[in-house]
C-alpha cells in the first residue's frame, strides 16, 4: 500500500467564463521514502494537484488516501488529525512568511497548533529544526525580511518538517531561487530527505531540478498525467510526444550538443483549460497527431513494468519492444517546425 | 533596522504637516489633563458675571458665556470630553468594522454577500438623521452618544478591511497556516489582521476627526449630554448670542477646527509612514 494514493483526482473552478477542469482525472502512487516529480508547463494543473491534497483546495471527485485514511470526506476536525503527515513548501519564499511574525514563532506555529510538547520542548524542537535546515540560532527574533531568498526558503522548509510529516510537496520550491542558492536547497532537501525518511511530491516546471531529485517522474499536460515513468527511463526514453518536447526544451551548455540534438517544437499555444480540446487532449499541438487523436482519449496504460504512457502512437510490439513515434522516424510531418522562425 | 519606535518616528517626522497636527493635539492632551488642575471647580457653574468679554478680567481670561460660566473652564473640561468621546467612538467603529469586514473578506460567498447588504443598509441611512434619532430615542446620555457615533461610522472600516482580507487570505503564508491544521479564528486574528492593521489606523484616526464633529453637532443641537461640559455645548450656548457676544462660539468653534485638522494631519503622517507603497521614498 502506497503512502500517498490519489485516484481519479478532479478539481474544478467555476467561474465566470465557465468551468476551468484544473486537475481532470488524476491517479497517482507515492511511496514511503520515494521522491516523485510532477513536471509540465504553466497552468496545467500542478499546483492545483498538490494543494488539492493538502485539501486546501476541495477536490470535486475522486479520493486521496493517505497513511492508510480516505481524507478526502473527513470534516475540518478530523482532517487536523491527519494534517501534520502532510506539509508543504511554498514556491515564493516572499509570500510564504508572514511578514510580521518573527523566524521563532513562524517554526513554532504548527508545533503549537497542533499541541505539541510543552513550551519548552517546542523550543527546543525551534532551535533543533534551525541547526537541521542551517540557519544560525540568533534568527529567533528575527522577521522574515531580514533574510535573503534562499535562507527565507530555508525557514519554509523548517517550518514544513517541523511536525515529522510523512510526505513534503514541494510546490516549485527552488524556481524563484537563484541558480547558485538553487542547488544548496535541493542538496539541504536530498539530505533531510534520507535523514528523516520523507517523502516528497516535487513540483516543477524544470526539468533539470526534478532530474537530480526525483526517483520517479509524473508528466502532465492540461489536468492530465500523459506519462509515468522511473527518471532514469524516462531520460533515456521519453515515450510521449509531450515529454519528449519538454525534452528537447531543456537547455545544453555544450553548443555541439545543442546544434546536433533534435528539435522539436509544439504547435500553438497551450489550449485553455476553460475548454479543453477533445480526444487526446495534445492533438491540437502534437507533431504527430492522427485522426484517432481527435476523435479518442487514450488511457494512461502501464508499458513493460513501471513506465505508463497516454498516447495511442505508442504501442508494445509482439518481440515486447517498444514503438513511439519521434523524429527519426521516416520524414517529419509536415507540421513539424525545424528550427525555422514560427 | 533600527528600533522601531525610532524607526516609526523617523519617517513619521518627514511630514512637517503631520508634526505640527501631533503638536495641535499634544495642546489639546496637556488641556484636558491639566483642567482638573487649573478649573477644579464644575465648569458649568455659574461664576461670575455673564457675558464678560475675554481679555477684561483676569479671573476670567476668555471670558464668560450667557449665564456667567467660565469659558476658559469650559474649553478645558470640553477638551477631556472632546477627545474620549472621540477616541471611544472611533474604538467602537473599528471593533465592529473588523468583525464584520474581517468575516466577510476571509469567508467570501454568502456570508460576504449578507454581511455586505447589511453594510450597505447602514451606509444608505443619513448618517446625522439616524445619529439623531438614537440618541433621541435612547436619551441623550454620553454613552449613547459614543455608542450612536460608532454605529454610523463603522461601514468604511468593515469594506476596507474587506478588501485587505481577501488579497491576504489567498496569500501562501495564510495556505501554510491552514495546511497545518490552524482554525479559522486564529488565521484571522493572528496571521491576516496584524497584516491588515495599518490601512485601518489610519483611517480611525480619521474617525476620531468625524466623531468630534459628530458630538459637537449633537451638542449643538443640545441633543448631547447637557451635564458635562463640551465644545459643541458651548457653541450651542452661544449661538443665540451671536450678534453680540460672537466669542461664545467662535473660542470652541476654533478648538474643534484646530483638533479636528491636527487629526486629518496626524492620519496623513500615519498614512505615509504605515502605507507600504511609500517606505522607501
Amino acid at each position: 500500500m502506497a503512502l500517498l494514493s490519489i485516484r481519479d483526482l478532479m478539481a474544478h473552478f467555476e467561474t465566470p467564463r465557465g468551468t476551468v477542469y484544473a486537475v481532470d482525472g488524476v491517479n497517482l502512487d507515492i511511496g514511503s521514502g520515494e521522491t516523485v516529480g510532477l513536471v509540465g508547463e504553466s497552468g496545467c494543473g500542478k499546483s492545483t494537484l498538490g494543494k488539492a491534497i493538502l485539501r486546501l483546495i476541495e477536490p470535486n471527485f475522486g479520493s486521496i488516501v493517505l497513511d492508510s485514511v480516505d481524507i478526502t470526506h473527513l470534516k475540518r476536525r478530523q482532517l487536523a488529525r491527519h494534517r501534520h503527515k502532510v506539509q508543504m513548501i511554498f514556491q515564493d519564499p516572499y509570500a510564504s512568511l508572514n511578514p510580521r511574525a518573527t523566524v521563532g514563532r513562524i517554526i513554532e506555529e504548527p508545533l503549537m497548533v497542533n499541541g505539541w510538547g510543552s513550551d519548552r520542548e517546542r523550543k527546543e524542537r525551534v532551535a533543533w529544526l534551525l541547526e537541521k535546515v542551517g540557519l544560525p540560532t540568533d534568527s529567533l527574533k528575527r522577521h522574515p525580511h531580514e533574510y535573503s531568498g534562499g535562507q527565507r526558503q530555508r525557514i519554509g522548509i523548517a517550518r514544513a518538517i517541523a511536525l515529522n510529516p510523512k510526505i513534503v510537496i514541494c510546490d516549485e520550491a527552488v524556481s524563484a531561487l537563484d541558480v547558485s542558492i538553487r542547488a544548496q536547497i535541493i542538496n539541504l532537501l536530498t539530505d533531510l530527505r534520507d535523514e528523516l525518511g520523507l517523502s516528497y511530491l516535487f513540483i516543477s516546471h524544470d526539468l533539470s531540478v526534478v532530474e537530480h531529485i526525483a526517483d520517479r517522474v509524473c508528466v502532465m499536460y492540461l489536468g492530465k498525467i500523459v506519462e509515468i515513468a522511473e527518471r532514469e527511463r524516462l531520460w533515456a526514453m521519453p515515450l510521449h510526444p509531450y515529454t519528449q518536447i519538454l525534452m528537447a526544451a531543456v537547455p545544453v551548455l555544450d553548443p555541439k550538443i545543442a546544434r546536433e540534438r533534435k528539435k522539436i517544437i509544439p504547435r500553438d499555444e497551450l489550449p485553455s483549460p476553460l475548454n479543453p480540446p477533445g480526444g487526446c487532449r495534445f492533438h491540437t499541438r502534437c507533431p504527430y497527431a492522427q485522426p484517432k487523436c481527435r476523435d479518442e482519449e487514450p488511457p494512461l496504460r502501464p508499458l513493460q513494468g513501471r513506465q505508463s504512457v497516454a498516447c495511442h502512437l505508442v504501442t508494445e510490439q509482439a518481440d515486447g519492444s517498444i514503438a513511439y513515434p519521434t523524429m527519426a522516424a521516416e520524414a517529419a510531418p509536415k507540421n513539424d517546425v525545424r528550427g525555422a522562425p514560427a | 533596522m533600527a528600533n522601531p519606535v525610532t524607526e516609526f518616528w523617523r519617517r513619521y517626522r518627514r511630514n512637517g504637516a503631520a508634526v505640527v497636527g501631533l503638536a495641535i493635539l499634544c495642546v489639546v492632551v496637556a488641556m484636558a489633563l491639566s483642567a482638573p488642575v487649573f478649573f477644579p471647580t464644575n465648569p458649568l457653574r455659574l461664576v461670575g458675571p455673564a457675558e464678560l468679554w475675554p481679555l477684561t478680567d483676569a479671573r476670567f481670561p476668555l471670558g464668560t458665556d450667557s449665564l456667567g460660566r467660565d469659558i476658559a473652564a469650559q474649553l478645558a473640561h470640553g477638551a477631556g470630553t472632546t477627545l474620549i468621546i472621540g477616541l471611544v467612538a472611533s474604538l467602537v467603529a473599528t471593533t465592529i468594522g473588523v468583525g464584520i469586514g474581517a468575516a466577510a473578506g476571509y469567508y467570501g460567498g454568502l456570508v460576504d454577500d449578507v454581511l455586505m447588504r447589511f453594510t450597505e443598509i447602514f451606509q444608505t441611512i443619513p448618517n446625522l438623521i439616524f445619529l439623531l434619532a438614537l440618541v433621541a430615542v435612547l436619551g441623550p446620555k454620553i454613552e449613547h452618544v459614543v455608542i450612536g457615533i460608532g454605529l454610523i461610522s463603522w461601514t468604511s472600516v468593515a469594506r476596507l478591511v474587506r478588501a485587505e482580507f481577501m488579497t491576504l487570505r489567498e496569500r501562501e503564508f495564510v495556505l501554510a497556516s491552514r495546511a497545518m491544521g490552524m482554525s479559522d479564528l486564529r488565521i484571522i486574528v493572528t496571521q491576516i489582521l496584524p497584516n491588515a492593521i495599518p490601512p485601518v489606523i489610519v483611517l480611525a484616526s480619521l474617525i476620531v476627526a468625524g466623531a468630534v464633529l459628530f458630538e459637537s453637532a449633537l451638542a449643538f443641537l443640545g441633543l448631547s449630554d447637557p451635564n458635562i461640559a463640551s465644545w459643541g455645548g458651548l457653541i450651542g450656548e452661544g449661538r443665540l448670542l451671536i450678534r453680540t457676544s460672537w466669542y461664545v462660539c467662535a473660542l470652541p468653534g476654533l478648538a474643534i477646527l484646530l483638533t479636528v485638522l491636527a487629526l486629518n494631519l496626524i492620519g496623513d503622517g500615519l498614512n505615509d509612514v504605515l502605507n507600504p507603497m511609500l517606505k522607501n521614498r
